[in-house]
């Protein structure tokens, strides 16, 4: 066993609006610089639909993720000598068209304009050649509630087994919506994919993250991540993914796309796995079996004996804590109401979601629909968004989980509708979805009311970690000794003398008087 | 000094000595800035034949100059190659790959010159090492008639005396009276050739260094730690 935390997320969809607070906080924040207009760390898109960019979800397309070769897992895009075939050009990687071809406004128009019958208009430029747009004809949510034709959105490979036609007529029309961001997977097909070695996983929080320095424009990590959610930066030449906001997540505070969520629906939280299980549980046979797998993967922070082997690998107390009351563990292990997005990509994603109930109030109040004993709560039978579909996204297709989960989720309503209501405790309504009343009453306090504190379980890192003498650390921030801030990653130098990075110049040895001083002087 | 002293005696130096050192710095100072540069996001059909093309000429031509021109005389003699075998090899395989390149060459040019994104998002640099590499390479293409002239007449002398030339610089001795006897043609590829060893690190060229075997041995994942390790 080796213990490692990963910081992750859940998303509930239940809640979710639609409504892209978390996609232009996060915009603002990391990519509103120049070659990654393009760029969505965090995109929200309406389902059914083909997403951002198009089809990303068809692997048979993309070669994203990994697949299993003789029972071992290797990457879908071929193994590692294919990978450095590709190296001259990767036949996998999207084109910009792909995404969209980003724009903006000639603004100074309205401005410039002399006295005008008409009004003035600002008219779209392309940022990539600065050449005029006669017409936008693709964005980053393009399919915005439903926007298009069904025959383009239907081209949605989580329809598979499923006859499609039928909810392109107006009466059985469904819609979800889908945040996407990075999913800090346990086993991430980028890093794997990576030539020069520049993309990594940090051991103390899970994050994935692309060493600049070190990245070198393969661009193999762009079609290996199956949820494509890395991306080319075409002014650096260079590989750039959601960092996790981990500056804010270092101090304790929720990720920016978390944090404005107007919906309440974004939970952050610590996991805790079993490094060594990888290769094993990331490659079971059988798809249907990766989602049982990935909970097998978890490890429970209570249990004695994963307590001492993560004293052994260094995990802080602090973060044993917050596992314990991480609100993911919760959605995922305890409630089992949370999945992982396409686990048939084999990457074992970090973000969860609970998927959506779609009510119809109106249904019910003219006795149209069945409903729960309550008279009020739809049942399950009546929900309009068909579970295979559910099950493509988040179980490879099978819906038991999913129909389980949902269940429980129309009890708790119907459980704390007859409560607060009818004021009368129906018991009977949990039994049959093997809910205990503290359980519900947890899960209401999680899921329905959602306070921040409960929502955001994050602890923070522990610097001093980083300092073999953390003492000498204090007052060392801000002056340095030249380029201390912009140093690179190696430690390997031709002017050694100017190049001590920060964590290292902070030696107790060098103010001690007997030391000697970098630049040979006797102090 | 006269101008050949000059080009072939001292400018070598300069050329190598920028091209190491160059790259020295330029990796350890700008690392941020050392990429092969895609533009693949633009474009890739072209790309696709452009490209390909080009990377197997430009090894191939590499692996074949190096090998002609810093072995030693005596150990090809040695292992049995006859001057009359190595030049028609030289040849052969310089036409191939030269072609092979070439085609790769111009298809990435013209992609650079005319598509509208690839030229929109091009630095001066970026097209200035292409135009550079084309020119070299076609005054390369250019010298082979002249080699096959001398190949029928069964002299050698040329190719060897480039050989030479090129070991005596890389034993530090540089002897440009090798070359009096060389032909114009073949001093202007060396000259152009020379200056893109001058050019590579201040272009994306330094992309080469990267060269990224390492990968067929590495683990798929990687996890690093900012912490230090306690002892």
């Amino acid at each position: 066993m080796k213990v490692r935390a990963n910081f992750s997320l859940v998303m509930n969809l239940d809640k979710c609006i639609g409504c892209h607070t978390c996609s232009v906080t996060c915009k603002n924040v990391w990519t509103n610089r120049k070659g990654v207009e393009y760029a969505w760390f965090n995109n929200v898109e309406t389902k059914p639909g083909i997403g951002y960019p198009k089809n990303w979800e068809d692997q048979e397309k993309w070669n994203g993720g990994w697949e299993l070769h003789g029972g071992k897992l290797q990457l879908k895009s071929g193994n590692r000598l294919n990978i450095l075939k590709n190296i001259f050009m990767n036949p996998n990687m999207p084109t910009i068209d792909d995404y969209y071809e980003p724009f903006t406004y000639d603004y100074a128009t309205l401005q410039n304009s002399e006295l005008v019958e008409a009004i003035p208009t600002a008219r779209p430029r392309s940022l990539i050649d600065g050449q005029r747009m006669e017409k936008i004809e693709w964005g980053p949510n393009w399919e915005d509630d439903l926007g298009g034709k069904f025959k383009h959105r239907g081209a949605d490979v989580n329809f598979s087994d499923m006859e499609k036609q039928v909810y392109g007529e107006f009466e059985q029309t469904f819609l979800m919506y889908l945040p996407r961001m990075c999913n800090h997977c346990i086993n991430p097909s980028c890093v794997a994919s990576c030539p020069s070695g520049s993309l990594y996983k940090r051991e103390e929080d899970g994050i994935v993250l692309v060493d600049q320095d070190k990245c070198r424009s393969w661009r193999m990590c762009i079609s290996a991540c199956p949820y494509k959610k890395m991306f080319y930066n075409w002014e650096s030449g260079k590989a750039e993914k959601c960092t996790g906001c981990y500056p804010r997540v270092e101090s304790g505070l929720p990720t920016v796309c978390s944090e404005s969520c107007v919906g309440r629906i974004r939970y952050n939280g610590v996991m805790l796995y079993d490094a060594d299980r990888i290769s094993e549980l990331a490659a079971v046979e059988n798809d249907q079996d990766l989602y049982q797998a990935q909970l097998d993967i978890f490890l429970d922070p209570n249990d004695p004996e994963v307590i001492k082997q993560a004293k052994e690998d260094g995990i802080p107390e602090s973060w044993m804590e917050a596992a314990r009351l991480s609100p993911i563990r919760k959605l995922i292990v305890d409630w089992k109401v949370a999945f992982p997005l396409h686990p048939e990509f084999r990457t074992m994603p970090m973000v969860w979601y609970v998927p959506p109930l779609s009510p119809v109030q109106s249904q019910i109040d003219q006795g149209n629909l069945s409903t729960m004993a309550d008279g009020a709560t739809p049942s399950i039978e009546t929900l309009r968004l068909p579970m295979k579909y559910l099950a493509n996204m988040f179980t490879a297709g099978d819906e038991k989980p999913i129909v389980a989960a949902l269940k429980r989720m129309i009890a708790m309503r119907s459980f704390y509708r007859s409560k607060l209501v009818e004021g009368k405790i129906d018991l009977a309504v949990l039994e049959e979805v093997g809910l205990s009343e503290d359980q519900v009453n947890e899960m209401y306090r999680y899921m329905a009311i959602a306070n921040y504190e409960d929502r955001f379980v994050i602890p923070t890192s522990h610097e001093e970690l980083r300092q073999e003498d953390f003492h000498s650390f204090q007052g060392q921030n801000g002056f340095s000794f030249g380029n201390d801030g912009c140093s690179i990653s190696d430690n390997a130098s031709l002017f050694p003398d100017k190049r001590k990075k920060t964590a290292d110049n902070l030696e107790f040895v060098r103010y001690h008087p007997a030391a000697k001083r970098s630049d040979g002087e006797v102090a | 000094m006269n101008l050949s002293n000059l080009l072939f005696g001292v400018y070598p130096y300069i050329a190598l000595t920028t091209f190491i050192v160059g790259s020295l710095i330029r990796f350890d100072r700008e690392q941020y800035t050392w990429k092969a540069d895609s533009s693949q996001i633009f474009e890739k059909e072209q790309l696709q034949k452009g490209s390909i093309l080009f990377h197997i000429g430009v090894l191939a031509l590499f692996m074949g100059h190096f090998a002609g021109l810093v072995i030693p005389h005596n150990w090809f003699l040695a292992m049995g190659v006859s001057d009359m075998m190595h030049q028609v090899v030289a040849i052969s395989a310089g036409a191939a790959f030269g072609s092979i390149c070439m085609m790769g060459g111009v298809i990435l040019w013209k992609r650079r010159m005319y598509h509208p994104r690839v030229r929109a998002n091009s630095r001066f640099m970026d097209i200035f090492i292409l135009d550079w590499i084309l020119v070299t390479l076609g005054v390369g293409l250019l010298t082979i008639p002249v080699s096959i002239y001398h190949a029928f007449s069964g002299d050698a002398s040329v190719m060897v005396a480039l050989a030479e030339w090129v070991q005596s610089m890389l034993a530090l001795n540089s002897q440009p009276e090798y070359l009096a006897g060389v032909g114009f043609i073949y001093k202007l590829h060396l000259f152009l050739g020379m200056s893109v060893f001058f050019l590579f690190p201040f272009s994306r060229l330094v992309h080469v260094w990267s060269m990224p075997l390492g990968y067929m041995f590495r683990p798929y994942q990687i996890v690093r730690t900012k912490f230090v390790k306690q002892r």
